[in-house]
Order: structure tokens, then sequence, then C-alpha cells
């Protein structure tokens, strides 16, 4: 019974009915096979085979040689600065909101609808965002004007836009922060008040509390949920499209692009691009995974 | 109290008005945009305006109900698929378990921009020239967004099997003579409604306001609907922007009540 040592580790019961039937029992996944074969791994699959073929049909490495161009490089590096900062402040700003009402002594009652709206706003994000802001901050955005009128400061002419690159990442704030909430908020659940006391009790200062004791317990999750973040702006398309057109060169905008037409004069090279966001968010998404791992030790 | 703690507690005292700070930093940054919204769909001359505007063109009611359709076919397929999927798993083929978490983890990994890219590129042209018909078109899109939904729906629907003893269930079931039909529609489906219930309401969200997918396949549907709005109109965008909000606000309320009641269920029951 081989199966079922090598299901024992995945705290499952054993097959009901073992033997002769077992070899079949994995057709019942076949139409989720199929159908993930088909809109999920095909597509993929020929990004990946068209990442290595020249215009001519045959294998080739240039693709990702041409990725050195240094429109792409800018691409990836303006793609990549965007996502950290806003992974950075919305991890930040995102864990102290978080913190506040959960274990800083604010009222409890807080808490419910400060989640809740973290759900909403999470999801709040693309074309609807973009255009809020715009309402928000843009040249007679709300705030814009309430500047201008009460003291006198026209954002505009000090130099800020919010067509930006820094525009674009307070705008991506905006889905970054309420992420943060929802994915950080059991971490600092598990925040025991024992640990706490147990530390002041034996002389600790709040800092040293937090240096040597609140801090390395929260770390793993408080890094994979930054990395989370990263991956969740990186992928993001519709929000850099709606606000700045592509005038910003965000990798999923160019991507676009070549979408609707062979903008990079190469297809492959569009594959190859492609196969460097997927490459990115893969490494992103499995350090997410580890890190989750090691903070759910705390939780048990 | 010793004098240690009275020392403390004052400084907690300084500390909470820090936080209360911080929060209404937090949330000023939350509401604004949504307050300047509103403030700019009020700015026409005609009050209201803009809300009449778009509640009576016809173009924003059939984009609307176009994604509205989308949404239930991909709620219903994406059930379809998940649940007897993470059943069947969790059942007979756990050895299986890795090969599904994985694909199911992989729209994660796979950018919508991506996605749409390789779905254009394998079903333009023979031997499924699926794109080159608007049925095509849309099938594609619904196909896209059940894979976006695979994520979400898959992780609720397996945590949601793992607090029922669908062993059990499923032998009580058969010695009932129950087929399987009956068995995943009967017995496991109403067993796992709460879970169901909130990837439907997040799946129905997500594609409501989606727009990249969308958009690449040249479909009718809302998020291209309002991108195009926003760039040629003033003020009815603000409107339809509230209104997306606002759908998107009573999906994630729907979550919530669902999530009550189902936890409620379960500790009812008492199955673990």
């Amino acid at each position: 019974m081989t199966a079922v040592t090598a299901t024992a580790t995945t705290q499952d019961a054993p097959d009901a009915r073992p033997g002769s039937r077992r070899s079949w029992a994995w057709l019942g996944i076949l139409p989720f096979l199929v159908f993930s074969g088909l809109f999920l791994l095909l597509p993929i699959s020929f990004l990946v085979i068209g990442s290595f073929v020249d215009r001519s049909g045959s294998l080739t490495l240039q693709n990702y040689a041409d990725l050195s161009r240094p429109d792409i490089v800018l691409a990836f590096r303006t793609t990549i600065e965007v996502s950290l900062v806003s992974a950075l402040a919305g991890t930040f700003v995102g864990f102290l909101m978080a913190y506040a009402v959960i274990l800083a002594g604010l009222p409890k009652w807080l808490r419910a609808p400060l989640v809740t709206f973290a759900g909403v706003a999470s999801n709040f994000a693309g074309v609807p965002l973009a255009l809020a802001f715009i309402f928000t901050l843009g040249q007679l955005g709300l705030v814009t004007l309430f500047l201008r009128d009460t003291f006198g400061i026209y954002l505009y002419q000090q130099g800020f836009s919010l067509y930006t690159q820094v525009g674009l990442e307070l705008v991506y704030v905006y889905f970054q922060l309420p992420l943060m909430i929802l994915i950080i908020a059991p971490a600092i659940d598990g925040l025991k008040r024992d640990w706490r006391e147990a530390a002041e009790n034996l002389g600790a200062s709040p800092r040293q509390y937090w240096r040597y004791v609140a801090l390395p317990i929260l770390m793993p999750s408080l890094m994979g949920a930054a990395i989370l973040l990263f991956g969740n702006a990186f992928g993001a398309q519709a929000t850099a499209y709606q606000l700045t057109g592509g005038t910003i060169p965000i990798l999923a905008v160019k991507i676009g692009a070549q979408i609707s037409g062979d903008v990079l004069r190469n297809v492959g090279l569009g594959y190859a691009m492609a196969m460097g966001m997927v490459l990115v968010m893969g490494v992103a998404i499995g350090c997410y995974i580890v890190l989750q791992r090691k903070a759910e030790r705390w939780s048990r | 109290m010793s004098e240690q703690t009275a020392a403390r507690s004052a400084q907690r005292r300084r500390g909470s008005a820090i936080w209360w700070v911080v929060l209404l930093v937090g949330v000023a940054y939350f509401t604004v945009p949504l307050v300047a919204t509103l403030q700019f769909s009020l700015r026409t001359k005609v009050p209201f305006a803009a809300y009449t505007n778009v509640l009576q063109d016809p173009v924003f009611w059939s984009r609307l109900g176009y994604s509205a359709m989308c949404a239930v076919c991909t709620i219903v397929l994406s059930v379809a698929l998940v649940v007897p999927t993470a059943y069947w798993v969790r059942l007979k083929v756990p050895r299986l378990r890795p090969v599904v978490e994985f694909i199911t983890l992989l729209p994660f990994v796979i950018p919508p921009v991506v996605l749409v890219f390789g779905l254009i590129r394998v079903y333009s042209g023979n031997p499924i020239p699926l794109v080159a018909t608007d049925l095509g078109s849309t099938a594609l899109l619904v196909a896209a967004y059940v894979v976006l939904s695979l994520p979400y729906m898959y992780r609720a629907v397996d945590t949601g099997l793992r607090s029922i003893d669908s062993q059990s269930l499923t032998e009580a079931a058969q010695s009932l003579g129950a087929g399987w039909p009956t068995i995943i529609l009967r017995v496991i489906l109403p067993n796992v409604r709460g879970a169901v219930l909130s990837g439907a309401f997040l799946t129905f969200a997500i594609v409501m306001g989606e727009f990249t997918i969308a958009n690449f396949l040249f479909r009718p549907a809302f998020g291209p609907y309002l991108s195009l709005l926003g760039n040629s109109k003033t003020y009815e965008p603000a409107a339809v922007s509230l209104i997306s909000f606002g759908l998107t606000w009573v999906a994630m309320a729907m979550i919530a009540i669902v999530g009550r009641q189902s936890r409620g269920r379960v500790s009812a029951v008492g199955v673990r």
C-alpha cells in the first residue's frame, strides 16, 4: 500500500475503496485538468515556447538578450520601483493602522468597520480608482482646488503631478494599504499579551519589547506581506493604463500595447517580457509562501 | 498600583493619542478620494445630471448587464469545476493535491495581462479561432475569469470541506443509494454553501470591475465602458465610479453576512 504511506502526511482519510479502482480515481478531476490545461497551461506554454523562437521559427535566446534594450530595462526598473515603493508604504502604514485598532488600546469596535472597509477598498482598483484620484488630485481635483483656494498653493505649479511615477505610487497605495490591513491583522492577533507582560515583568522597556520580542515574531509576516503587496502592484495594469495612458513605462501596460499591435516590432520580445514578468511574480509568490509557513509557526 | 505601573499607563494614554492620529490619517486617505468623486459628480449645473444622464443611457445598462451576465456564468462554471474537484481530491486522490494546488495558485503568478496575451495568441487562429466571433470571445472572457477565480474559490471550498466530515457524509449518502451527482449537489454543496457564496461574491466584485482582459478581447463590459467614459465625459465618470464602488461594497457586505451565518451554522452542527 504505497499510496497510503504517500498520503499519510496530508492528514486525509485514506482511500475508501483502494485496489483496482484506485488507478482510475484521478479521472474525477479530469474536467478541472482539461479546463486549466486549455485556458491556463496552454496559453502560458504558448508564451514560453514563443519566447525561445525567432521570427523564422528557429530556436533562439535572442529574445531574452533583447530584454537588455534600454526601453525595456527602464520598464522593468520603473515597474519594480513603483511596486516596491507602494508595497513598502502600504506595509508600513497598513501595519500601523491594523496595530492601532487591534492592540494599541483604541476602542475595540473600530476594528470591524476598518476590516470591512479594507475588504472593499482592496478590491477598489483599476479604472474607477484612477478616476477617483483624478477627481481628488488632478488639475481640477477636490484637494487640488481646496489647497489652491484656501492656502494659495497650486500643486501643479509646485512640481507635483498625478500623472507621474510619484502620482502612480500614491494611487497604488490605495489598494495596497487595505490589503496589508487584511493580511497582517491575524498576525497581530497572534501577538500574545502574555509575551508583553512577561517582557515588562523582566524589566524590558517598550523599545526592548519591540526590538527583541514583537518584531522578530512579526518579521516573517511583515516580510511576506510586503512581498505579496509587491506582486499585487507588479501585475496591475488597468490603474496605470487609465491614469497615464503609457507615458510611464509600466511593464503590464507595455505588454498590453504589444497585444494591440506589434509596438516592439518583435513578437518574441513581447513573449520574453511576459516571461520576465511571470518570473518576478513567481519568485515573489514563492517567497511569500515560504515566509507564510514560517509565520504560521507562532499561531499554533 | 506601583509607581512604575502608573507611569506606564500614563505613557500608554499619551501613546493612544498618536494611534488616533495614525488611524485618522489613514481613514482620511481612504475617504477623501471617495468624497472627491462624489463632489465631482455633483458639480453639474443641473443637480444630479451626471446620475440621470448615466441612468438614462441604454449603453450603461447594456454594459452593466453584460458584465453581470459574465459574472453569473463565471460563478456557475467556477463552482461546477472547483467543488467536485476539491471534494474528489480530499476523498479519493489526495496524492494529486500538490498538482491541483499548484494549478490553482498559478493565476496569482500569471498577471491578467499575460494571461490574456497567451489566450489571444492561442485562440486567434486555427484550430479553435474563438476570438473571431462575439460568442467565442465572450466564452474566452468567461474562461479567463474562471481562471482568475480559481485561487480563492478553491481555497474557500477546500477550507469549507475541511470543517465537514466528507468521508462519513459520502458513505452515509452511498448507503442510502445516492449516486455521485446527488452526493455532490445535495450533500456536499449545501455543506460548503458559506464558502461557495463568499467565493461567488468575491468573483462578482472582481468581474464587475475587471478591465484588462475584457478590453483586450474587445468585450462590451463595464470596465472598458467606464474607461472610455473617463476619457470622453467630465462628470459622468465620477457617477459611474461611485456606482462601481457601490457594487463592490454590496458584494463585500454579502460576504460578511454569509461569513457570519456559515460560522454559526457550522458550530451549530458541530461537525469537526
